[in-house]
């Protein structure tokens, strides 16, 4: 009985406050524009019974799908933020991989500072965290003085307000995500099999590449879905660093939601959004869960 | 002791000065005197002055604490019963999707949470304010309390529970007694990391707020979004400043804590 109460509070307010939501986005999202309040038809009205719940049923339809493939926008966005989640991504790995590595290396008084160091921008604001890159970026900002004084280039460059800001946004903001999950794979690594792999021939390259690298698979994997999932949905760093052109999903859904009010469609968008991800969101908590029980 | 690889000393330097250095520039340009933020005219405070007379970044500040110490509260409630499922509950119906329910929350994009939330609060008729804001806040934040508290409850010695058992205690005596001493420390660093994100959270508090209730992230978001503000360097460096205190004071409690009980196991030996 206790054990029922233990398990029933935390689960109840999940799906009333999580799934029951979304099943609610699935709804508006068959339902129609209409110009009322919400901004929606046909409202399900439960006084009217069963005959009331057949009337809404029949209202509903597919209409706002078929309106996401005629309009050119939308796969464009859903293209468009799935290259930009990719590729930042992949630069996060090349950037963070070094990064976990060393400290793992490190004197082992050492690490709890590095560590702090890695977790404190974490805590810091991530609004406060891309903005600081606006300043840095722009034509006249940091990035473009030092290259201009020390002569690399003749002329400013353009990089806030492209998908390049972009990239470096996203990687900057989840860096902390791609190191930790690594740096805690490494840590655990036990030296001992390095040294043996080197005794029986390897080369410091191929007992990286056979011994480091698998062991750390794992570490690698969730810090590539601790990137990739988020950044697909990025609203903050395509608006505050990304330029009109810059695609992305995430700001198409707030677009059509708080300046077209047109929840339906934005509904659509969302649902579409989520079964992309459904699979790397599936796969991330079997990483987890699988972790989970490799460390009991 | 091991010394650090030329290989590794540079990818540590080059990765914690592409971590910092944005940081340092914001909090040097906040003490800058001129309008301009990326042209230095001087050493001056004003903008923290004119910061303080900001009566709408004050009311916001303080919505958004009041959101957080609440949200981040319940979260650890309800984070702390969810790991204690998760870990000892063992099999039962429905496993699976309770799961999939903590983890889904950590990486769905904010726009689709925001949006559902926003969505089921109009279908309840729940208007929206203060309330809607910290329930949706407990609910993400309280994924992320479960993930920290079961990480420690996976390492727990179920024996001295057992014990605690076997000499007579209720469970729940058992619970306050035994277990939550020594999970104690993953619960409050969860309660902080629910109470950061909570401060932190704009996407999410823009779809679920009402006109009376802004928290400081749109505040923030609305003033960023034409370009650089002086003013904006000031908060962000107070922010900054306030969170670097609480790790280092955090991660300096911790490495005494770990020396403490070294030392008194050298002693007990």
């Amino acid at each position: 009985m206790k054990r029922f109460g233990l398990i029933s509070v935390p689960y109840l307010w999940l799906l009333a406050l999580f799934l029951v939501p979304f099943l609610i986005v699935l709804k508006i999202s068959l339902s129609d524009t209409a110009l009322a309040i919400p901004p929606y038809t046909p409202t399900l009205d439960m006084s009217e019974g069963w005959a009331g719940f057949k009337e809404w049923l029949s209202g509903l339809d597919i209409e706002n799908f078929t309106w996401l493939t005629t309009d050119d926008l939308y796969w464009k966005a859903y293209l468009s933020s799935l290259k930009i989640a990719t590729f930042s991504t992949i630069l996060a790995l090349l950037v963070g991989f070094p990064i976990a590595y060393g400290m793992s290396r490190a004197p082992d008084e050492w690490r709890p500072t590095l560590m702090m160091l890695i977790i404190l921008p974490f805590w810091t604001s991530f609004l406060i965290r891309v903005y600081a890159w606006k300043a840095i970026l722009s034509q006249e900002g940091f990035l473009n003085q030092l290259l201009l004084n020390i002569g690399l280039i003749s002329e400013p460059l353009t990089i806030l307000n492209t998908n390049t800001a972009v990239y470096i946004g996203i990687v900057y903001t989840y860096l902390p995500f791609m190191v930790l999950p690594i740096y805690s794979a490494l840590e655990r690594l036990d030296e001992s099999l390095l040294e043996a792999a080197e005794d029986l021939g390897c080369s410091r390259l191929s007992a990286f590449w056979l011994v480091t690298l698998p062991l750390a698979k794992q570490g690698i994997i969730a810090g590539s879905f601790l990137v990739f999932i988020p950044a697909m949905g990025e609203f903050v760093i395509p608006e505050l660093l990304g330029g009109s052109k810059t695609l992305m999903i995430g700001k198409v859904l707030w677009e059509e939601f708080f300046s077209n009010r047109d929840w339906p469609v934005a509904s659509a968008v969302a649902v579409v959004l989520l079964l992309i991800l459904i699979v790397p969101i599936v796969l991330f908590q079997k990483n987890e869960e699988k972790q989970r029980e490799a460390g009991k | 002791m091991r010394r650090l690889s030329w290989f590794n000393t540079v990818s540590l330097t080059l990765g914690f000065a592409f971590l910092y250095i944005p940081m340092i520039i914001l909090i040097i340009y906040s003490f800058n005197g001129g309008k301009l933020v990326t042209v230095w005219s001087g050493f001056s405070t004003k903008w923290y002055g004119e910061l303080f007379r900001n009566e709408a970044f004050l009311d916001a500040a303080w919505v958004t604490l009041k959101v957080a110490v609440m949200s981040s509260t319940v979260a650890t409630v309800l984070g702390t019963m969810a790991a204690y499922v998760m870990v000892r509950a063992g099999r039962f119906h429905g496993r699976t999707l309770f799961s999939g329910m903590i983890y889904a929350p950590l990486v769905m994009p904010e726009v689709i949470t925001g949006l559902s939330l926003l969505l089921l609060f109009i279908a309840i008729g729940l208007d929206r304010g203060v309330l809607t804001i910290v329930l949706a806040h407990t609910t993400f934040s309280m994924c992320y309390v479960s993930v920290v508290v079961s990480s420690r409850l996976v390492t727990f010695d179920q024996s001295l529970e057992e014990a605690a058992l076997d000499l007579g205690c209720t469970g729940f005596e058992a619970f306050r007694l035994v277990t939550l001493p020594i999970i104690a420390p993953a619960v409050i660093s969860g309660w902080l990391l629910a109470f950061t994100l909570s401060l932190d959270d704009l996407v999410i508090a823009s779809f679920t707020s009402g006109p009376s209730s802004t928290t400081l992230p749109i505040k923030i978001f609305s003033a960023v979004r034409l370009g650089v503000s002086p003013e904006i360097n000031a908060l962000s460096t107070i922010m900054i400043s306030l969170v670097a205190i609480g790790v280092i004071a955090a991660s300096l409690t911790s490495k005494r804590a770990i020396a403490k009980r070294a030392k008194d196991e050298q002693e007990a030996i």
